[in-house]
């Protein structure tokens, strides 16, 4: 395979990424907004957010998954804004975005692993 | 609305870095921004070059920017787009590199065509051979609907002048030849479509679309290039979930 079809061949990789996490973010919005509607109900403590959180392997992986599709979905969006507006464009960009996006997702998944445990 | 007696006509002379140039031209009845052209050309200044075949909308090579909007000038009624001030502004095509006043250059357009593969590869007759038999392509089926929805494509680059995307990416195929692609994506008869198909893909194909549909909105022949833009990428992003390709 050759250096521009391999190219093409990752923005089209990029491209399904942010349509697959777009389809995440849909339900981990709704169930973050719900969550964060019914936790503020009679005020916010740290005590009920790890009673919620501490040892429940569904809310992790919730976290995790929301996480990662946040971090990825944002970078690959400001990708194309960069792209478009300041001609930002080429693999080492790619790649700086595609970090970018693993980056953020990182410290949201720390601080899901950080609750949990 | 009150017509004016004559219009003012500013009309973009020279290259690039040209400017506008005044015009007063009588106001007819059923006038076309075509007639208005032809006027400042035959009366006032035998020295503007524009381009057109037709007349009548078939052609597809009479097309400007009037009034800030690409357009057909042959089926474009000068009363539709004037106001009571009788004011025209006509430039070339946006998007294209100017020859000269209002001929734009529309070669990176039909390179683009070339470059999204919209040139039909026969399956059962390589090298442009007579197949043995008819194809037989039943006319209700979905791929021949497709396929019909977006054939009647003359090029006269309308939608390509009017996309942003175009404008913010040099290198975007555009609408009109993703049209194209589509049409033969869904031609039974093709035997290109995985190279097709690649060929569409990514930052400079149908990836990049917003789906804002400028294309669909001004295209003259009421063709839908955003949804086969959008077929596209529905058809790509399947094949590459499932490692079709």
């Amino acid at each position: 395979m050759n250096r521009s079809r391999q190219a093409i061949r990752g923005q089209t990789h990029l491209w399904v990424v942010q349509r697959v996490t777009a389809m995440l973010l849909a339900v981990a919005v709704t169930v973050h907004l719900v969550t964060i509607i019914g936790a503020v109900r009679g005020g916010l403590s740290a005590t009920e957010i790890l009673g919620r959180l501490q040892g429940h392997e569904g809310w992790l992986i919730f976290y995790v998954v929301f996480a990662l599709a946040a971090g990825l979905h944002g970078a690959i969006g400001l990708r194309a804004i960069a792209a478009e507006t300041i001609g930002l464009r080429g693999r080492g960009a790619d790649l700086a975005w595609l970090a970018a996006g693993l980056a953020t997702a990182a410290f949201g998944i720390r601080a899901a692993i950080g609750l949990y445990a | 609305m009150a017509e004016a007696a004559s219009l003012k006509v500013s009309v973009w002379r020279g290259g690039e870095d040209g400017g506008f140039a005044r015009y007063d031209v009588p106001a007819r009845a059923n006038q076309t921004v075509l007639d208005v052209v032809t006027h400042i050309q035959r009366e006032l200044d035998p020295s503007l070059a524009y381009r057109f075949a037709c007349r009548v909308g078939m052609c597809g090579s009479c097309a400007m920017t009037v009034n800030g909007r690409a357009r057909w000038t042959c089926r474009t009624h000068v009363r539709k787009v004037v106001d009571a001030d009788g004011a025209l502004e006509l430039r070339p095509l946006a998007n294209l590199p100017v020859i000269r006043d209002l001929a734009a250059d529309l070669a990176p357009f039909f390179d683009k065509w070339q470059r999204a593969k919209g040139s039909f590869q026969p399956k059962d007759a390589p090298d442009g051979a007579v197949p043995e038999d008819f194809a037989v392509v039943p006319p209700g089926s979905k791929a021949r609907r497709e396929a019909d929805a977006g054939i009647e494509c003359i090029g006269c680059a309308v939608c390509y002048a009017s996309c942003d995307v175009v404008a913010w990416n040099p290198d975007y195929l555009g609408p009109a030849a993703m049209n194209r692609a589509w049409t033969l994506v869904n031609d039974v008869r093709d035997g290109a479509r995985g190279e097709r198909l690649e060929a569409v893909a990514g930052d400079a194909g149908c990836h990049s679309c917003h789906s804002t549909q400028s294309c669909t909105e001004r295209c003259p022949k009421n063709l839908d290039p955003s949804s086969a833009i959008a077929g596209l990428k529905r058809t790509l992003f399947w094949d590459t979930l499932l490692g079709r390709r």
